[in-house]
């Protein structure tokens, strides 16, 4: 392995790791605050992936730059539509019940949404590459790499970092959410509506999601089955990080992006391997994760 | 308790006379019910663990390791035999569940449930990837087999694998209640209940845990390698972590309290797959999601808890 294709594999791990980051955040933070394993979020990735490709085949003709903003929008739509619907209607009847029930039942959203995704943009595969176009090439100790790539996803991936660190320890709204996680009683004692926390927090993470496939959309074409391997290899992430941990799960999603991408140019047939090895090997180690401290309940 | 579930007793005799009676009389049905015959194997021992309270979300390697070591013994000695298939998925998915149960019963709830998807993603990767030894996504072949040196045309054949299904499934259906009401599996139960008391009476949980384990796993592949002669193929999405969420959707469908509930979500499962997946190609997932839903919303004890009219299982079990 020469030094072009290790600076090509890094480029690469980073930029696949931003993806991976958004959608195992929300995850996380959905995992951190609810205790429920979202097994629909692979579906929001899908989603946000599909929506965005609509809207920004829809605006492309007027401007390509309008293509960003349709990214964005179609996240927060998904985000709000799909997993507000969710949380209220599907979850939220079942807190307090067996863990297994709230898991079967986002199983069970899955089930539907991907059914839904087939019957409304079909079993094709669609490309909508404007965005990356737009931005210029740049090189990177001379390989050239698309700056979509390399620039933006993972100066997006940080400032949702950044930005949800920020959010959660510094404002009012976040310290809201800090105390329902760590006592939802005593939160709820001192006059903290439990419920609209989860429903905001289910929102926040599930656009997470779809804010990850939407930017995912112009490096990628969308097949059917993306929402299946999105959610294991988020879930793969978000639990050798320890579940709840957001920074944590930044820290593992570069380590996975990176070895995947290594991988991929010494030994391919091994790619899909290495998420689920590592998760193994940390699980049987670590079985809060990397970053978790025993005590999980914390975000 | 016996009393109590008689009506059920009831309900799975019916079941499996019409299983053995109606493909007679129409053909189609015979492999039909031998799917959700092999199904309800790999189901009832997803029901065993949920009576410790542990979920797994992993337990369709063990499916695939029965489905493989058919197809694999097809492909690489040739010739074969349905007992000989059963013996090779049974030993080699049981020697599987052991090897796993030791890692994984250190664990309970989440992490024993992630433990279990992390590991059959590991299987799933290598059986996808390994395309040399097993052909990727495409899977293998598995080339009809006879039974106990008898071969047959494939007419004959379907009633042959449905009523070896029927019989390796009663079989598992009494030897399970027999297993949950032996005092070891009244120890499996007390895992759920209350571990740290199961502990102080002297046993040791993690044993108990390992043992139904164990069980689970030799079921799953007794299923797996049912379904395997049955599909004639084995592909690594036998593998899928879908798979193994559609094993757990089954139990839950059915209702995990008693072990007649396989039988009766993998039915339903089954009858709205084969009828539905023929009109609507994209949408069977769609309405099978909509039933669990609704079941899971409005009758959480599953299908079999339609005829329990008290909810002695409701408390209990929450």
């Amino acid at each position: 392995m020469n030094s072009t294709l290790a600076i090509l594999a890094v480029l690469d791990g980073i930029s696949y790791a931003a993806l991976v980051f958004l959608v195992s955040v929300g995850l996380s933070l959905i995992f951190g605050v609810l205790r429920v394993v979202n097994v629909a979020h692979g579906s929001f990735y899908a989603f946000g992936a599909y929506l965005a490709a609509t809207f920004s085949l829809a605006v492309a003709p007027l401007s390509p730059w309008l293509t960003y903003p349709a990214l964005v929008a179609a996240s927060i739509v998904i985000g709000v539509v799909c997993g507000g619907l969710i949380e209220r209607f599907l979850l939220r009847p079942l807190y307090g019940r067996d863990d297994v029930l709230q898991l079967l039942i986002t199983f069970a959203a899955f089930m539907v949404m991907d059914n839904l995704q087939r019957l409304i943009w079909g079993v094709q595969p669609i490309f909508a590459n404007e965005p990356l176009k737009l931005l210029s090439n740049i090189s990177v100790f001379g390989v050239n790499y698309t700056s979509y790539q390399v620039l933006l996803l993972p100066c997006v991936a940080l400032l949702t970092l950044i930005g949800l660190r920020y959010f959660l320890r510094r404002t009012l709204a976040g310290a809201v959410i800090m105390a329902v996680t760590e006592d939802r009683e005593a939160a709820t004692a001192i006059g903290i509506d439990a419920k609209r926390v989860y429903f905001v927090t289910f929102i926040i993470g599930a656009s997470f999601a779809a804010l990850g496939g939407a930017l995912a959309l112009p490096t990628t074409s969308l097949v059917p089955g993306m929402g299946a391997d999105m959610i294991v290899l988020s879930f793969a992430v978000a639990a050798t990080a320890g579940l709840g941990q957001i920074e944590g799960t930044a820290v593992t999603a570069l380590m996975i992006g990176l070895a995947r991408a290594f991988i991929i140019y010494i030994q391919p047939e091994f790619e899909v391997l290495v998420p689920y090895l590592l998760m193994v090997m940390v699980l049987l180690v670590r079985p809060y994760g990397l970053f978790g401290a025993t005590q999980l309940r914390k975000i | 308790m016996a009393g109590r579930f008689k009506p059920i007793m009831m309900t799975a005799a019916v079941f499996f006379l019409v299983a053995a009676v109606a493909p007679l009389f129409v053909p189609s049905w015979a492999t039909l019910f031998a799917l959700i015959l092999a199904k309800s194997i790999v189901v009832l021992g997803i029901i065993l663990l949920l009576q410790a309270g542990q979920v797994s979300f992993g337990h369709a390697m063990f499916f695939v390791t029965g489905a493989y070591s058919a197809a694999f013994w097809g492909k690489y000695v040739g010739g074969g035999d349905i007992v000989l298939y059963l013996v090779l998925g049974a030993a080699s998915s049981t020697v599987l569940g052991f090897i796993v149960g030791l890692f994984v019963m250190r664990y309970r709830e989440i992490f024993f449930g992630m433990l279990n998807l992390a590991f059959s993603m590991v299987l799933w990767s290598l059986l996808e990837k390994m395309f040399h030894y097993t052909n990727g996504a495409d899977g293998i072949r598995v080339a009809r087999p006879g039974f106990l040196g008898l071969a047959f045309t494939p007419e004959a054949f379907q009633y042959v694998i449905l009523y070896v299904s029927l019989l390796i499934a009663i079989a598992a259906f009494f030897g399970v209640q027999r297993y949950l009401d032996s005092p070891l599996g009244h120890m499996l139960r007390a895992i759920k209940s209350n571990e740290t008391r199961l502990e102080y009476l002297g046993t040791s949980a993690r044993r108990v845990l390992l043992v139904g384990y164990v069980i689970s796993a030799f079921l799953g592949g007794i299923g797996g390698t049912l379904v395997a002669i049955i599909q004639q193929i084995a592909t690594p999405e036998f593998g899928y972590w879908t798979k193994s969420g559609e094993f757990v959707f089954i139990a839950i469908l059915g209702g995990g309290a008693h072990a007649f509930g396989a039988f009766a979500g993998a039915a339903m499962f089954e009858v709205v797959r084969f009828y539905a997946a023929a009109q609507l190609v994209n949408a069977w997932q769609l309405i099978l999601g909509v039933v669990l839903i609704v079941i899971i919303l409005y009758a959480p004890n599953g299908l079999i808890g339609f005829r329990q009219r008290d909810n002695r299982s409701k408390e209990g079990g929450h």
